[in-house]
């Protein structure tokens, strides 16, 4: 397993498609569009991949919506009030 | 709402000193490298780490730390010009990125990859503090020994045609992962299957928050 991974010779030694594969089963099963299917509904690796992407663009809009929020909520809290004491309370 | 309270209590003692520890680690430039140590004992931890409660109540604890952090520069910058709601949201965006890679405790590259470009932006004078960040340990992550159990592949095989659009797309890929733009096939794929996990665990972290915040608000929360 070693040396069939170690990065430096990665880019020299052809890593096998049966790895690839194996990889992106493992991706599948973290994406809800198409966990949700019955495995032995068989999905090709590039669709995979492109479902990947756009999950992961979609968790990227999220943390930027709710920094944006965040922010908004962090803004309006005033040093004395209740939810100022909750956030320290919290970093106890 | 108690749980909720209870999703974002700081974790045990231990996590709160590390958390110390971590933050005199992080302010200096060899943070990048001082993780090190620690990543060679990864690769035991499955996948289910960020699915873990603990693992969000420590994120949780390091997020509002983080947001405490940008609220005071943030007063404090009001004083000669107050910044824009654009720049705050980024200014907390980034607190949260930051967060979440110090959550992940330096043992993937798309941690790595966040705390060294918060490193670079601080220092920007200075040389590139790493070389080599290379550190050749991690990342496998995901070996396939750990998963000793065969498992049956849900994806279809490769074939001569495939091959070209799966690796455009891995590229795609690689570039949505930081740190991640020229990595190996198989690097990427790890590295995503991490990300991707502690995305949602950020997600979930921090609309609780927004949650627990907007409880407080003047406004009764809607039914």
């Amino acid at each position: 397993m070693s040396n069939r991974r170690s990065r430096q010779s990665s880019s020299a030694s052809r890593i096998s498609d049966d790895q690839i594969i194996d990889l992106v089963s493992k991706l599948r099963q973290f994406l809800p569009e198409i966990r949700e299917r019955r495995r032995s509904d068989k999905v090709s690796a590039t669709k995979v991949l492109q479902e990947t992407c756009n999950y992961i663009r979609r968790l990227h809009r999220e943390v930027d919506n709710l920094s944006d929020r965040l922010s908004q909520l962090l803004e309006s809290v005033d040093e004395d009030s209740p939810e100022a004491a909750v956030i320290r309370s919290l970093l106890m | 709402m108690a749980s909720l309270i209870s999703d974002t209590e700081p974790p045990t003692t231990s996590t709160t000193t590390d958390l110390v520890r971590r933050k005199k680690k992080r302010s200096s430039v060899s943070s990048a490298a001082s993780s090190r140590t620690s990543a060679a004992s990864v690769s035991c931890e499955s996948h289910t780490r960020w699915r873990s409660e603990k693992q969000q109540r420590i994120y949780s604890a390091k997020l509002i730390q983080a947001l405490q952090q940008v609220r005071l520069n943030n007063s404090s910058a009001e004083a000669t010009s107050s910044p824009t709601a654009q720049k705050r949201g980024r200014a907390v965006r980034e607190a949260a990125d930051r967060a979440l890679a110090v959550s992940a405790r330096g043992r993937t590259l798309w941690s790595r990859a966040i705390l060294a470009n918060r490193i670079k932006l601080k220092f920007r004078k200075q040389k590139r503090p790493r070389a080599t960040t290379a550190i050749p340990v991690t990342t496998t992550v995901v070996s396939s020994s750990n998963r000793s159990r065969k498992r049956r592949v849900s994806v279809l095989r490769l074939n001569k045609k495939s091959i070209p659009s799966v690796n455009r797309k891995v590229r795609v890929l690689g570039r949505l992962v930081p740190g991640c733009g020229k990595q190996s096939v198989p690097v990427i794929l790890e590295e995503a299957t991490d990300y991707i996990q502690a995305l949602e665990m950020q997600v979930r972290a921090m609309n609780s928050l927004a949650q627990l915040l907007s409880s407080y608000g003047s406004a009764p929360p809607p039914i």
